[in-house]
């Protein structure tokens, strides 16, 4: 057995590499905030200044959540309000700090069928839509852009259903090029639409409504009940995030000449 | 010289495979030199009763019994199939196999396989996979390497069947090299002609049982039950 | 059709370049799967092979419980090593969650059933084959092992092949427990899907063809290595 003479070595060089040397933490994040291209301006600077650094898992806002509540990452980065109050009660972290939001945008067919850029609100453009019976891709992850869809949906007094309601189950990014094949409305955050480059015949149809704000917050896992949980580390990325710097390069960041999220961390 | 395994006895053996008898019960005794031969026609029961002896049956009845324990006396026999079972490794690995079982150095062991192959006239053959070889040529490597541990008994089921007068005549005469150096052979045949050429004795099957056992020349000069007339005179049996 | 070229150009663009993180990816996802792989082979192969050549009561279920394991979906097993090694699960202590170990360990799992059927397979014919001729020449038990295993080392070799073809192209569970960390535990695989999230399809399928040319390359050389192409009758 030659071959196996050869691989093994493989294996255990695999099985010893686990060992980082400088400081590292885990946090979770949602993929609208890393597909926005922000992660990799922060994270170069978050590790210049405090030296750690910061694995992202890119997941849903549920299995984010998930993952701290299990105690496999030291902080949590999400954008889901309601989720989040309910996973601090069941005692899986130590607070909840706002750092910044962006927004929601309506995207739909150039042609808009539905009319939805004349509508007033972001609920009157659901209604156009839902009205037309135009095709609607909804992410139907149970994450926090498709529980603001729903918000959206039950302040338009509509249940969505039909064949032009369509879940896929699964990231922005992924629902996005759904999309995209099928010429259909979605509701995406901006910074994921910005950066997205398989935009089709697909336009930004409606945004501004403040119904449409994400409020993006940083919860700090509870070390109290995972003691393997970094909670100095996550303290002091708190306080970066927090900082004028983060300011400046959240503020900063672009896409397209368009300012993406904006911070509103209040100092404590 | 430790004590020879024959005679062998073979004492009311019967086997019976899915409820039906294929096989005895048969009693006999293989007496050392010579050859013997099997003879009956197909289905007579000639492969039954030499798997049967070498041991690679279940015995549903009666018992084999050699002249020293069963252990000792598996590597002091050998088999050759009908269909050559050949090993996919080179010819010379396949000659040289049994003594690598036994134990013998690789390099000794091919050495001695690199002789042992000139006697059977495979000598040019010796790096070739063992696969690809034709019929006749897998039957001389199947003998030569059933020969390597120098059997004291070797067992052959139909060693010329589909085979070529040629490589008939090649194989016969190792046979016959091979028991006038002391190696008691018991080989099946439907061949007549190849019985009479070969065998001192005629065990002659007919429904899974010996009916006629008869010195080779009694034999052929007068088979004493009509299927024997039958057969050696060429007719189809009932 | 676009996508296709521009994504071939920017595959050979990164590996001309030895693009950095191409790189760093690329031996990830090579070590993780021929660990895997080795690993799994260690385990699969001399399995396979003894299910082959021995008779024993619960054989049939064996049997019927690997080849239903070949079927078994990677996310679920990405889900059950997850839960295993998640800081509130059982193993959680080891802290091998979200490291390649943990990735090799899903794959493990994910190829052993592959790997072991195959060998078994392969094994069993020629034990078919082999079987009167070893109980002839009084072959003891592990004599007849060393020799099925050795002519049968290109059968098995073919079934470690496919437990690392599977290993090299999966995503569902490796993306569960490695977390698809950048610079820790990102591969061709989930970077792929990361990409194809952000809707770069050109870098995604560029990614694709570095994966498709990985796996050529592995098992050429191989080959190669073993020289099956010299003998390629056997």
């Amino acid at each position: 057995m030659k071959l196996l003479k050869t691989l093994l070595p493989f294996a255990f060089a695999t099985l010893a590499a686990s060992a980082a040397a400088a400081e590292t933490m885990k946090m979770s994040v949602t993929t609208s905030f890393a597909n926005s291209g922000l992660a990799e301006v922060l994270l170069p600077e978050i590790e210049k200044d405090t030296g750690i650094t910061v694995e992202l898992l890119v997941v849903g806002t549920g299995q984010a959540l998930e993952l701290g509540a299990n105690g496999d990452v030291d902080a949590v980065l999400v954008h889901s309000r309601a989720a989040e109050e309910k996973w601090l009660a069941a005692g899986n972290g130590t607070h909840r700090r706002e750092i910044m939001y962006n927004d929601f945008v309506v995207i739909g067919p150039a042609s808009d069928p539905a009319g939805a850029r004349s509508a007033e609100k972001a609920a009157d453009a659901f209604a156009d839509i839902a009205n037309a019976q135009a095709a609607f891709v909804s992410r139907g992850d149970d994450s926090g852009t498709h529980k603001a869809e729903l918000k959206l949906w039950s302040a338009a007094g509509i249940e969505p259903s039909g064949d032009w309601y369509k879940a896929v189950g699964q990231g922005m990014g992924a629902a996005l090029n759904t999309a995209a094949g099928l010429d259909a409305y979605i509701l995406s955050d901006r910074a994921t639409w910005l950066s997205f480059e398989n935009k089709a015949g697909l336009e930004l149809v409606f945004e501004g409504d403040p119904a449409l704000f994400n409020q993006y917050a940083y919860l700090p896992v509870n070390a109290e009940k995972y003691p393997s949980v970094n909670a100095a580390a996550a303290e002091k990325l708190e306080a970066w995030l927090t900082s004028d710097k983060a300011k400046g390069l959240i503020d900063g960041y672009q896409i397209a000449g368009q300012q993406l999220f904006h911070f509103n961390a209040v100092a404590e | 010289m430790v004590a020879p395994i024959l005679p062998l006895v073979v004492d009311g053996v019967v086997l019976r495979r899915r409820g039906r008898r294929i096989l005895g019960p048969v009693s006999l005794t293989i007496e050392a030199g010579g050859i013997t031969v099997l003879m009956g026609p197909n289905g007579s029961g000639k492969t039954s009763l030499l798997r049967a002896m070498h041991g690679l049956e279940r015995l549903n009845d009666g018992a084999v019994r050699w002249q020293a324990p069963l252990d000792e006396t598996r590597a002091r026999q050998a088999f050759v199939f009908q269909a050559p079972i050949v090993l996919r490794r080179s010819v010379l690995d396949n000659i040289a196999y049994p003594l690598v079982l036994d134990g013998v150095r690789r390099v000794v062991a091919r050495a001695r396989a690199a002789a042992h192959a000139a006697d059977v006239g495979i000598a040019g053959l010796l790096d070739r996979p063992a696969q690809v070889l034709s019929g006749g040529e897998k039957q001389k490597l199947a003998l030569a390497r059933a020969l390597m541990r120098k059997p004291e008994v070797l067992f052959l089921d139909e060693p010329c069947a589909n085979l070529d007068p040629r490589a008939t005549r090649d194989i016969e005469a190792i046979l016959r090299r091979a028991a006038e150096a002391g190696t008691k052979i018991v080989m099946s045949t439907h061949d007549a002609g190849q019985a009479r050429r070969l065998a001192a004795e005629i065990l002659f099957l007919h429904e899974g049982r010996v009916i006629e056992a008869a010195p080779a020349d009694a034999f052929f000069a007068n088979p004493q039950t009509p299927e024997a007339r039958a057969h050696v005179n060429g007719d189809l049996l009932p | 059709m676009n996508d296709i070229t521009s994504g071939l150009g920017e595959a050979v663009r990164r590996v001309v370049t030895l693009d950095p993180d191409l790189v760093e990816i690329t031996w990830l996802s090579l070590r993780v799967t021929l660990g895997a792989t080795a690993i799994a082979s260690l385990i699969g192969l001399p399995l396979g092979a003894w299910i082959a050549i021995n008779r024993f009561r619960a054989r049939r279920l064996v049997i019927a419980i690997l080849n239903s394991l070949m079927g078994l979906p990677p996310v679920v097993v990405g889900l059950f090593v997850y839960v295993l090694f998640s800081r509130s699960g059982p193993l959680g202590v080891l802290g091998l969650l979200f490291t390649p170990t943990a990735m090799v360990i899903a794959q493990v799992i994910i190829i052993t059933p592959i790997v072991a059927s195959i060998a078994h397979q392969a094994i069993r014919d020629l034990w078919a084959d082999y079987h009167d001729l070893l109980i002839s020449l009084h072959a003891s038990r592990w004599q007849r092992v060393q020799a099925l295993l050795w002519d049968g080392r290109r059968a098995l070799l073919t079934a470690s092949l496919a437990g690392f073809g599977r290993a090299i192209g999966e995503v569902g569970a490796i993306m569960i427990v490695g977390g698809n960390i950048d610079h820790a535990t990102r591969v061709l695989t989930t970077a792929i899907a990361l990409e194809t999230g952000k809707g770069n399809f050109d870098l995604a399928l560029a990614l694709g063809f570095v994966l498709i040319a990985l796996a050529v390359a592995v098992n050429l050389a191989i080959h190669f290595g073993t020289r099956t192409e010299r003998s390629s009758r056997w």
